[in-house]
C-alpha cells in the first residue's frame, strides 16, 4: 500500500526538475529564525509556494505563472494572494473565462466553504456578463442540492439574480426547496429576497397578501417552525400598523394557541402584537387562560403579564428574556 | 398558484433539518443525562475546565503545526490570535522568548504599505490585520505595541474603503460586514478612527439587517451570528447603534440559544460552540443598550398609536414615526463624531443593567460538558474535532458568561454564577474587541498618547 502511494506522489515532477522553470530562483518564505505557528509544509507545498513567490514578486505575467497558481490553489484554496494574482494573469493573458469557470468548479468540488472561491467565481461571472447567468444559477443549484443552507452559494446566487437576471423561476425554486424542507431558513430568506427585490413581482406590497396566505399555511402545518413565524413578521417590516391590524396574523396565533401544543411562537407573536398596541379579544383571553398552569401564585388581570409568565415556564432557556420583556410592557390601558 | 407547503394530511417523514437537529439533540442530551445521574463530586469533576490540557494543546500549536494546517497558511495571524488570546483568557503567561518570536513573526506579516497579511510575503488583509493587532495588544508592552505601523495601517484602511460605506477585505477583495468590523475595531483600538473611515459604514451595516432581526454578511443574505456580532459591534463603535432595530435584533439573538443550551448561528441550524461568543457576545453588548432599546420599543408603540388616533397625539412629538426618528439619530451621530474615539473605552465603564438576557448557566453547561476534549482543546459540538478557532471562541464565550452578572467590568463574579469549581473563572474581556480587559486598557493608554 505505502509503496503505491509513493509511486503516485512521485508522478509529480518537482518544479526544480522542470526545464521550463530552470531560469527561476525560488524564494523561500521569510519566516524568521524562530517562527511561531510554523506549519510543517510538505516538500511539494514549500516548493510550489517558493516558486510562486518568485513569479509574484517579479510580477511575471506568463502562462507558466498561471499554471503555477493552479497548483498553489490545489494545495491551499484559501490563499487569497494566489487567487488575486491569478486574476491579474487571466486579464493580462486575455484568457477564455469559460475555461476558468471549469477550474473554479473543480476546486469547489473539493471544499466549497471558503471566501476566495466565491469571490473569484463572482469576478469571472461579472466579466462574462449575462451569458453566464444560467451556468451560475445551475452551479449554485448543484451545490445547494447537497447543502441547502450553503451561505456562500446563496450569496452568489443573489448576486447573479441582481446583476445578471434570471428571476423568472426563483420563487418556484424557493417553493420547491421549502416543500422538501420547510425548516430550511435559507430558503425562506431567499423567498424574502425574491418577493422584495424581483423586478417581476412588484415588490413586498404587491406580494404581501398571497405570501401571508402561504406562510399561514406553513405555520399551521408546523407551528414549531421559527422560520415561518419570522417570515410572517418580515412581511410587515416597517408596517407595524398593518401587522397589528391584519386579521390573518391574529387568527393564526389564536388557532395555534387553541391547540395547546407547539404554541411558543404563537405566544411570542401575540406578545409582540400587544406591545405594538393590539387589543386581544375574549377568544384570546380564554385561550391564554387555558394555558395558565395552576402554580401561578397570582391571578393577573393583565394578559401581557400572563403571557410572559407562561413563556417563562414553557421556554426556560429564555427565562431571563421573558422576565425582562415583562418588565418592559407598555402600561395597560 | 404556488404549490403549498407540506400537506398535514399524512404524517410527513422528517426533513433534513429535523433529522440533523434530532441527531445532535440526542447526542447532547445523552451527555446531560449522564451528568445528571452521577454523584455531586463526580459532577464537579465533569464540570471542570481542563486548564492544563487546554494550555498544553494550545502551546503545542504555537510551536508546531502539522502539514494538515497548510490550508490555514493564509491565516497565520489568526492562529496567533486564537492561541494567545486563549492563553490570556486562561491567565497563562507566555515567556519572553515566545513573546519576542510572536512580535517578530507578525512583523514579517506586516506590509511595508500598511496592514498585516496572512503570512510573510502575502497581501495585507483586513481580517488578518485584526488578528495581528489583537494578538499584539494581548501580548502588551512597548515593543509589541510600538511594532504596529499605525500611519501606514491607516493608509491601508483608506485604500480598502468603498463609496457604499463598506470595506474590501484586501485589494480587489470582497466587501462584507466582517471587513467593516475588522477595520473599525482596529482603528478604534489604535486610536486612528476618524470621519473618513466611518463615512457611510452605518448605511452599509443597516442595509444588512434582515427581516429576521439579525445581520447578514451582505444586503439580502441570511441573518447570521458572526455577522450579527460584527455589525452590532461596528455600529456601537461608530456611535450609530440606535439606527439598528435593536428590539428585533435582541429577539432574534436570544432565540438562537436552544434546548441544547448552546447557540446556533442561524435559525434552524445546528448548535456550535463558537457562537457562544458571536451570539452570546451580541446579547452581552445589547445588555448595555437597555435605554436605547426602551426608547425604540416606546417609539414603535407610539407610532402605531399615533397612526391610529392621529388627532390626539400627533402634537406631542412630531418625530415619532420611524423614518423621522432615524433621521434624528443620524443627525445626532454626526455631531457626536468627535467623541467617537472614546466610545470603545467608555462602553465598558458604563453601568450595566441587571442580568444577562441569555441563559448564562445553560451556556456554560454546554461549553463545559459538550465542547471540551479530554485531551485538551475545545470544539464545535460532540462528535467534532477540536481546533484553535473553536478553543478561542468557546473560551471567550465562557468568560462572557462568567461576568455577565457583574455590574462593573472588573468586579469578581459570585461563585453561584460561575458554573463548576470557582477555579473555572477566566479573565474578563472587552466585549467589543474580544481582547482581555486589562490588556485592552494598557493598549488604550498607550495609543491615547500617540
Amino acid at each position: 500500500m505505502a509503496g503505491n502511494i509513493e509511486v503516485e506522489e512521485n508522478d509529480r515532477v518537482p518544479l526544480r526538475l522542470r526545464p521550463e522553470w530552470s531560469d527561476v530562483t525560488p524564494i523561500p518564505q521569510d519566516d524568521g529564525p524562530s517562527p511561531v505557528v510554523p506549519i510543517n509544509y510538505s516538500e511539494e507545498f514549500s516548493e510550489v509556494m517558493d516558486y510562486f513567490r518568485a513569479v509574484y514578486f517579479a510580477k511575471e505575467l506568463s502562462s507558466r505563472a498561471l499554471s503555477l497558481t493552479a497548483e498553489a490553489i490545489g494545495l491551499n484554496a484559501g490563499n487569497y494572494t494566489v487567487w488575486h494574482f491569478r486574476r491579474l494573469l487571466l486579464e493580462a493573458l486575455k484568457l477564455d473565462l469559460h475555461v476558468e469557470r471549469e477550474f473554479v468548479e473543480r476546486v469547489a468540488s473539493g471544499n466549497s466553504k471558503n471566501y476566495q472561491i466565491w469571490h473569484h467565481r463572482r469576478w469571472v461571472a461579472e466579466k462574462l456578463g449575462p451569458e453566464a447567468r444560467n451556468s451560475e444559477l445551475e452551479f449554485t443549484k448543484k451545490i445547494l442540492s447537497v447543502d441547502a443552507k450553503h451561505y456562500h452559494a446563496w450569496s452568489h446566487r443573489q448576486w447573479v439574480l441582481q446583476n445578471l437576471g434570471g428571476w423568472e423561476d426563483e420563487l418556484n425554486y424557493c417553493s420547491e426547496l421549502l416543500a422538501e424542507d420547510i425548516f430550511n431558513n435559507s430558503a425562506w430568506n431567499q423567498r424574502y429576497f425574491v418577493i422584495t427585490r424581483s423586478p417581476l413581482l412588484g415588490g413586498l406590497k404587491a406580494m404581501r397578501e398571497s405570501e401571508v396566505l402561504y406562510t399561514v399555511e406553513a405555520i399551521i402545518s408546523y407551528p414549531e417552525n421559527e422560520s415561518s413565524w419570522r417570515y410572517l413578521r418580515g412581511l410587515f417590516k416597517d408596517e407595524s400598523l398593518l401587522y397589528v391590524n391584519d386579521a390573518q396574523v391574529s387568527s393564526v396565533c389564536l388557532k395555534v394557541l387553541k391547540t395547546k401544543s407547539n404554541y411558543l411562537f404563537a405566544l411570542s407573536t401575540l406578545l409582540d402584537l400587544i406591545c405594538l398596541g393590539y387589543q386581544p379579544n375574549e377568544d384570546f383571553r380564554d385561550a391564554i387562560e387555558a394555558l395558565r398552569t395552576s402554580d401561578f401564585d397570582k391571578q393577573d388581570s393583565d394578559i401581557a403579564i400572563t403571557i410572559c409568565s407562561i413563556l417563562e415556564q414553557v421556554d426556560p432557556i429564555r427565562v431571563n428574556y421573558w422576565v425582562w420583556r415583562k418588565s418592559r410592557l407598555p402600561q395597560a390601558a | 398558484m404556488e404549490p403549498s407547503p407540506s400537506p398535514a394530511a399524512e404524517t410527513p417523514s422528517p426533513t433534513v433539518s429535523q433529522r440533523d437537529q434530532w441527531t445532535v439533540e440526542s447526542q447532547v442530551f445523552h451527555i446531560y443525562q449522564l451528568f445528571a445521574n452521577i454523584p455531586p463530586n463526580a459532577q464537579s469533576i465533569m464540570l471542570e475546565l481542563l486548564r492544563d490540557k487546554h494550555t498544553e494543546y494550545l502551546s503545542k500549536g504555537l510551536r508546531h503545526l502539522s502539514s494538515t494546517f497548510s490550508v490555514l497558511d493564509a491565516n497565520r495571524p489568526w492562529l496567533c490570535y486564537w492561541i494567545i488570546h486563549s492563553f490570556a483568557l486562561l491567565g497563562e503567561f507566555i515567556d519572553d522568548d515566545l513573546e519576542d518570536d510572536t512580535v517578530d513573526f507578525l512583523n514579517r506579516c506586516q506590509d511595508p504599505n500598511g496592514g498585516y497579511a496572512g503570512g510573510p510575503g502575502q497581501m495585507p488583509h483586513l481580517a488578518t490585520t485584526y488578528a495581528a493587532v489583537n494578538t499584539l495588544i494581548t501580548l502588551g508592552g512597548e515593543k509589541s505595541l510600538a511594532s504596529i505601523n499605525r500611519d501606514k495601517l491607516y493608509g491601508f484602511m483608506r485604500r480598502m474603503k468603498q463609496p457604499n460605506g463598506g470595506f474590501r477585505m484586501h485589494d480587489a477583495g470582497e466587501i462584507d460586514v466582517r471587513a467593516c468590523y475588522t477595520a473599525i475595531s482596529v482603528a478604534s483600538v489604535l486610536n486612528i478612527l476618524d470621519n473618513e473611515l466611518i463615512r457611510n459604514v452605518g448605511d452599509f451595516i443597516l442595509s444588512c439587517q434582515t427581516y429576521e432581526g439579525g445581520i447578514a454578511g451582505e444586503p439580502g443574505s441570511e441573518a447570521h451570528g458572526g455577522y450579527t456580532f460584527c455589525g452590532l459591534a461596528t455600529m456601537i463603535l461608530i456611535g450609530e447603534v440606535n439606527r439598528l432595530d435593536l428590539p428585533r435584533l435582541l429577539d432574534w439573538a436570544v432565540f438562537r440559544q436552544g434546548k441544547e443550551c448552546g447557540f446556533q448561528g442561524r435559525t434552524n441550524k445546528l448548535v456550535d460552540g463558537c457562537y457562544s461568543f458571536w451570539q452570546g457576545g451580541a446579547v452581552a453588548l445589547l445588555q448595555r443598550l437597555h435605554s436605547i432599546i426602551d426608547e425604540q420599543m416606546a417609539e414603535a408603540l407610539q407610532f402605531v398609536a399615533i397612526s391610529d388616533v392621529p388627532k390626539e397625539k400627533e402634537s406631542l412629538d412630531g418625530t415619532s414615526n420611524h423614518a423621522t426618528s432615524r433621521a434624528r439619530h443620524e443627525g445626532m451621530s454626526a455631531s457626536c463624531s468627535s467623541d467617537v474615539k472614546s466610545i470603545g473605552y467608555n462602553f465598558i465603564n458604563q453601568w450595566r443593567a441587571s442580568e444577562p438576557l441569555f441563559h448564562s448557566i445553560a451556556l456554560q453547561q454546554y461549553i463545559l460538558l459538550c465542547t471540551q476534549e479530554q485531551d485538551g482543546g475545545l470544539r464545535d459540538k460532540p462528535g467534532k474535532r477540536r481546533d484553535h478557532y473553536h478553543s478561542c471562541y468557546c473560551l471567550s464565550g465562557l468568560s462572557l458568561c462568567q461576568y455577565s452578572w457583574s455590574k462593573r467590568p472588573h468586579s469578581p463574579p459570585l461563585p453561584k454564577v460561575v458554573m463548576g469549581p470557582y477555579s473555572n473563572l477566566l479573565e474578563p474581556i472587552h466585549p467589543l474587541f474580544n481582547v482581555v480587559l486589562d490588556r485592552y486598557r494598557e493598549a488604550h493608554e498607550f495609543f491615547a498618547q500617540l
